[in-house]
């Protein structure tokens, strides 16, 4: 296994992002240089290395630190919403492919609707209403997957149902339920897997896209799409501020692709290109 | 070649109602009443009754929704709550900047995309086709809203070559106007250019390995005639379809690259509306959003029944 990731570098670089940010994440629950909510305006916009690793913001926190609880934030927030996107969308999937008929081509222009309409705008939608926080980003952007991974199931369970073994199974009598259960979603998890990975990139990138707006998690706690925002107003002062909170969004984003494209290979190469 | 059309017009008809309805729905069945978000807690009950009026609110869930769409139909949106202008000609002003920044970001990123895409698999597996590989993960990574804050900072912060943000107008000039949306449309590119390189690079290579890119070889051809007179054309199809499936993600990035630039756009509009709450603005604004995508996606599908006509045949 282990030397089966090392020959591929794409994986294997996926795989040392992932983890790094994983570890920086969880560590951030228990430890951080400092406060990252402590303001110390004597010390306001130190360059890198001046007050800590990475400087500090225009209300003199410590950089370091928000970004590390940023990124518990941000991959908190892009994990839960992908989880319930990937259920929803799945279950409706799996069960379109097992109904077809009417249900399924009810089911996919639902889908085809949801799709049409950008996480942020369904963001902005729930946010005038619910105000905005983490269960509106969450709600969105889980909103937004549950077509992807719907369309995703459905076409490879539609797959699945033309084998023969299902064949089998129909005539023996089981019930769709249960054939879709034993034989379907176990014949289609690497693709559902392979797809989390990607979304979840796709998820951060939104999130960080609401935080900038002001969608996301309130302040003060710190997410990288929001200190975003804020270094705007201090561009030509102290770059470093929007150099870094952004590097650690590409990053994440990067390195979730990246993972996602080696599991694909590793798990389904048929699909490799 | 007439009833497919006009099968698929009818099946965009009842996607675009019920993409009205569900804007509806979520804007009139969420908890809170729109008039009184709209006022805010400290208005009297007399305007609070005199804005529920105005808006219909006092009328059946139902009627509202077929008042709403006849209006829409007619190009009557009502009025901003904020602006205290018709929205149809609010819409119509910020279009004027949303949709040429559109096109310049879909025209950049296939510029870009395609000839990187077809390089990177005319020396596939070369290191050329490495760094392209790194360009479009960077590319897909990359927040677009922060690719704007980099160009800002290097363009217009460090060397002063160009409007930090803003939108002078088109009657300033068309060469200003375009020059002002350079920025904000290369940032919208650049992640569309990262998708759409990945999809030239994939499609030329099968293409290439079709018999007739092998028959034009075959006949004598270069292998760059071969690929730029018959495998391009051809690997295209992909690329198209993937500039359709990506035109939601171009939206979504248009309201977040608009906000960053401070350009007079739709998405920075429907920021507007929302943090001033008008919610009149915000139903409509996010309809034409969802309609423009699926329209695109429809114009999309004709242009594949156009361009292969095995598709016509199955689809009949």
């Amino acid at each position: 296994m282990i030397a089966n990731i090392l020959r591929r570098p794409v994986l294997f670089t996926g795989l040392v992002i992932t983890l790094s940010l994983v570890a920086i994440a969880l560590l951030s629950l228990v430890w951080t240089p400092a406060q990252p909510s402590k303001m110390q305006i004597l010390l306001k916009l130190k360059p890198p290395l001046s007050a800590g690793l990475f400087g500090t913001d225009h209300f003199g926190r410590d950089l370091t630190s928000m970004l590390m609880v940023g990124a518990w934030n941000s991959l908190s927030t892009a994990l839960v919403a992908v989880a319930l996107g990937a259920s929803v969308g799945t279950m409706v999937g799996v069960f379109l492919a097992a109904r077809r008929g009417w249900a399924e081509v009810i089911g996919m222009r639902i889908c085809d609707i949801i799709f049409a309409l950008p996480p942020i705008l369904s963001a902005m939608m729930l946010g005038a209403f619910l105000g905005a926080g983490r269960f509106t980003a969450i709600l969105a952007i889980a909103t937004f997957m549950v077509p992807v991974f719907a369309r995703l199931t459905f076409g490879a369970a539609l797959q699945i149902w033309t084998r023969d073994y299902v064949s089998a199974a129909v005539g023996m009598g089981r019930s769709g339920f249960a054939i879709t259960f034993t034989h379907i979603l176990p014949n289609i998890s690497n693709q559902i897997i392979v797809q989390v990975t990607i979304q979840l990139g796709l998820a951060i990138l939104t999130e960080a896209g609401l935080s900038f707006l002001g969608l996301g998690m309130p302040p003060p706690a710190p997410t990288w799409g929001r200190m975003l925002a804020d270094a705007q107003t201090y561009l030509g002062q102290a770059p470093w501020l929007a150099l870094l909170p952004g590097l650690a969004i590409a990053l994440a984003v990067l390195g979730f692709n990246m993972l996602g494209d080696g599991l694909r290979d590793l798990l389904d190469p048929r699909d490799r290109t | 070649m007439i009833t497919i059309l006009t099968r698929r017009i009818l099946s965009l008809i009842i996607t675009l109602l019920a993409v009205s309805l569900l804007v509806f729905s979520v804007m009139n069945l969420l908890p809170g009443d729109p008039a009184s978000i709209m006022l805010g807690t400290s208005a009297s009950p007399d305007t609070l009754a005199a804005l529920q009026k105005q808006m219909g609110l006092d009328q059946p869930l139902p009627l509202r929704y077929l008042a709403w769409l006849a209006g829409v139909l007619q190009g009557d949106l009502g009025n901003s709550y904020t602006y205290s202008v018709p929205v149809a000609g609010l819409i119509a002003e910020r279009l004027a900047v949303t949709l040429p920044l559109a096109l310049m970001a879909v025209v950049l990123s296939v510029a870009i995309a395609v000839p990187l895409g077809v390089t990177a698999a005319r020396y596939r597996n070369g290191p050329v086709d490495f760094f392209v590989g790194l360009f479009s993960y960077a590319g897909i990574a990359m927040p677009g809203f922060w690719v704007g804050l980099l160009l800002i900072l290097l363009f217009s912060s460090s060397l002063g070559w160009m409007p930090a943000g803003g939108f002078p107008g088109w009657d300033a000039g068309l060469g200003v106007g375009l020059k002002a949306l350079l920025l904000p449309a290369v940032s919208l590119a650049l992640a569309q250019a990262g998708v759409l390189t990945r999809v030239a690079r994939t499609s030329v290579i099968e293409v290439m390995n079709e018999d007739f890119v092998r028959t034009a070889r075959a006949k004598g051809l270069g292998e760059s005639a071969a690929l730029w007179r018959h495998a391009v054309p051809n690997a295209l199809i992909p690329v198209v379809t993937m500039l359709g499936l990506q035109f939601t993600f171009l939206v979504a990035g248009a309201v977040l690259v608009e906000n960053v630039f401070n350009l007079p756009g739709l998405g920075r509009l429907a920021y507007q509306a929302l943090s001033q709450r008008d919610i009149i603005v915000m139903q409509n604004v996010v309809l034409f959003f969802a309609a423009l995508v699926i329209i695109m996606n429809f114009l999309v599908d004709l242009a594949y029944l156009v361009i292969d006509p095995r598709l016509r045949a199955k689809a009949q």
